[in-house]
């Protein structure tokens, strides 16, 4: 992704100001910010599912050297739907209730892909054993709400690496998960992805699962990178204050004596300006 | 079994719903002014004549003692004698059955057609002016009701462009070889186009009038429910597999907006049912609702109570085969 700006259709300011970033084949790179920074925003803009009042005002989405916003819509649809895939935030309403789960993970592989039904049954049959389901029969027969939610985030996972993709968007997949779930979750995604290879953005706001699971990290704050570095670089010491505010910030489970720190003013301040510094030169250019 | 035995209630509940409406309505026309004897009687009749006739049809005896009689004989089967023509309520209403069922059956289809359409094209063409007209359209098709909507169509497709009939249900020169009173479906069955299209033609526009405001109703439920749908994860999901928006909405999100809307629609067709009484009028239809009017106007008391005991029967059956379609078509229902 380079240079990428969008707003809201007829705001004076931009939602995301030239967001560049980018993930390797096999790498997982965690998208981090506080709430309305623009992560899952960026999620939405490469898997095009921005919404109607949102518009992509410059930059470019590069898949495997193809510009996605230079493509006819249906031909966006089509290339995204085969190359990329989703782990949605909430499994309880990511999935039809009227439609079993087989049709749901193989739909894709039929209709956009040109799978047979035989072969899609069966890639989905070995996936849902790949996640740890013992009885995949029932359940590609089953209906969304005769599984619980653990079980649902399983299908959702197993769906999202059915067509072998290049590039998987997890947007914050254990946030709406119980807490001894998440962990769980969280290893199921990095096993996945390590066998498949898979490139992985990981929208999350929380650096500890982004130190359990990511290699490399962009940290946003307001629309703006602030950070885009190496998990190795990052975590001894980040180059950014506000990523620095941010770290230190992160709750300690090791230590459950100490105290919430927040963000301390003068470090919101400072990448505030950075912010409108750079919006000074978009209007200025 | 859990369905058996929630059809069994229904069915008892039904039977008190129907008891109470046979005893208001029966209490109801006797009170209220106007005497069938009276109707029957050239201008010079004597007071004896009066009271000869009453008696033979029993009207001197007091209400709950007429009441007792009427009842004991519907639960035979038998609903009395029309005053009027003299021949059993029952074979009289059961004939007339077939045209109404036919005409508001067909309103229904046109309505969720039309309406279904309204709704789908609403959504897919969201926050565009073509969204905007369909909402005016259906706004105006709604504040309009249906029997102004009879007359509408009347003066465009049967005096400024007569292209429909817009009088009776088949044209009397036509000696009709039929064996049921269910044209539509005779003619079908029996493979004759030239009678189906006569028959059609005439119940079109009534149909249209009656649909026409249901139509509205149904196009707005159904986009405010597929509106809320649109906006749901598995929505979003099925956009980034790569299907288009026409697939998305009509593959994912309009089996889950029925359900909402199905209620209404089972609601609004008895409503519908109702309106074929003033409708059929207008277009001298030879259904229950003219047969009703003719009923009222003459005061013919039997026929009045074996009409509306009839309507009854249907509006509660209409709401039973929507309950049972709402449970079919959710399957968290249907699993229990």
């Amino acid at each position: 992704m380079r240079n990428l700006s969008a707003r809201v259709r007829g705001a004076p300011d931009r939602l995301l100001r030239d967001v560049s970033l980018s993930v390797a084949p096999g790498e997982v790179r965690g998208l981090v910010g506080e709430s309305g920074a623009g992560k899952s925003m960026i999620g939405k803009a490469v898997l095009g599912i921005l919404p109607r009042a949102v518009e992509v005002l410059s930059g470019e989405i590069l898949l495997e050297g193809t510009d996605l916003l230079r493509l006819a819509p249906a031909d966006r649809r089509r290339r995204i739907g085969a190359t990329c895939a989703l782990i949605p935030q909430d499994p309880l309403t990511a999935l039809n209730p009227s439609r079993r789960i087989g049709p749901q993970m193989t739909d894709r592989l039929i209709d956009i892909l040109g799978w047979s039904r035989t072969k899609a049954q069966d890639r989905a049959r070995d996936l849902l054993a790949e996640v740890q389901i013992t009885d995949p029969d029932r359940v590609l027969r089953q209906y969304p709400h005769e599984l619980s939610g653990g079980m649902r985030q399983r299908v959702l996972i197993a769906a999202a690496f059915a067509a072998e993709p290049k590039l998987i968007v997890a947007d914050e997949p254990t946030t709406a998960l119980d807490v001894t779930v998440q962990k769980e979750v969280l290893r199921l995604i990095a096993g996945m992805q390590a066998r498949h290879g898979t490139a992985l953005l990981f929208v999350t706001h929380d650096l500890g699962v982004v130190s359990k699971v990511c290699q490399s990290l962009t940290v946003l704050y307001g629309g703006l990178v602030v950070e885009n570095t190496t998990l190795r670089d990052f975590f001894p010491a980040p180059a950014h204050p506000y990523a620095r505010a941010l770290l230190a910030a992160t709750p300690k489970y090791t230590d459950p004596g100490s105290s919430l720190v927040p963000v301390p003013q003068a470090v919101l301040d400072g990448v505030q300006a950075q912010v409108v510094a750079a919006d000074r030169g978009w209007r200025n250019g | 079994m859990q369905l058996f035995r929630a059809v069994i209630l229904r069915l008892l509940t039904t039977a008190v719903t129907l008891s109470g409406v046979a005893v208001i309505v029966f209490v109801v026309i006797r009170v209220v002014p106007g005497n069938p004897i009276a109707m029957m009687l050239p201008p010079g009749a004597t007071d004896e004549d009066v009271a000869r006739l009453t008696a033979l049809y029993g009207l001197d005896k007091s209400i709950f003692r007429q009441f007792l009689i009427w009842a004991g004989g519907v639960l035979q089967g038998d609903f009395g004698t029309s005053i009027t023509t003299r021949q059993p309520v029952l074979g009289l209403v059961l004939g007339r059955l077939p045209a109404t069922l036919e005409l508001s059956v067909m309103a229904l289809v046109i309505a969720t057609v039309i309406g279904g359409f309204a709704a789908l094209t609403g959504t897919r063409l969201r926050g565009t002016r073509s969204e905007a007209a369909i909402d005016v359209a259906n706004g105006m098709a709604l504040s309009v009701p249906d029997f102004l909507w009879g007359l509408v169509l009347i003066l465009l497709f049967g005096v400024l462009w007569p292209v429909f009939h817009i009088s009776g249900r088949v044209t009397p020169s036509i000696d009709l070889p039929f064996t049921t009173n269910f044209y539509l479906i005779e003619s079908l069955v029996r493979l004759r186009p030239d009678l189906w299209w006569d028959i059609v033609s005439h119940m079109l526009l009534p149909a249209l009038a009656l649909a026409i405001p249901l139509a509205a109703i149904i196009g707005q439920v159904l986009k405010q429910s597929l509106k809320e749908t649109m906006h749901l994860d598995y929505v979003t999901l099925s956009r980034t597999k790569g299907y288009s928006e026409t697939h998305v909405i009509t593959r994912e999100a309009l089996p889950n907006a029925v359900l909402p809307a199905l209620t209404l629609v089972g609601v609004q067709f008895t409503f519908l049912i109702g309106g074929t009484v003033i409708i059929e009028r207008l277009f001298s239809y030879e259904g229950l609702g003219n047969m009703a009017i003719d009923a009222v106007i003459n005061r013919d008391l039997p026929l009045i109570q074996g009409i509306v005991i009839l309507f009854a029967v249907i509006f509660t059956g209409v709401n039973l085969i929507v309950d049972l379609a709402y449970a079919a078509l959710n399957p968290r229902l249907r699993h229990g």
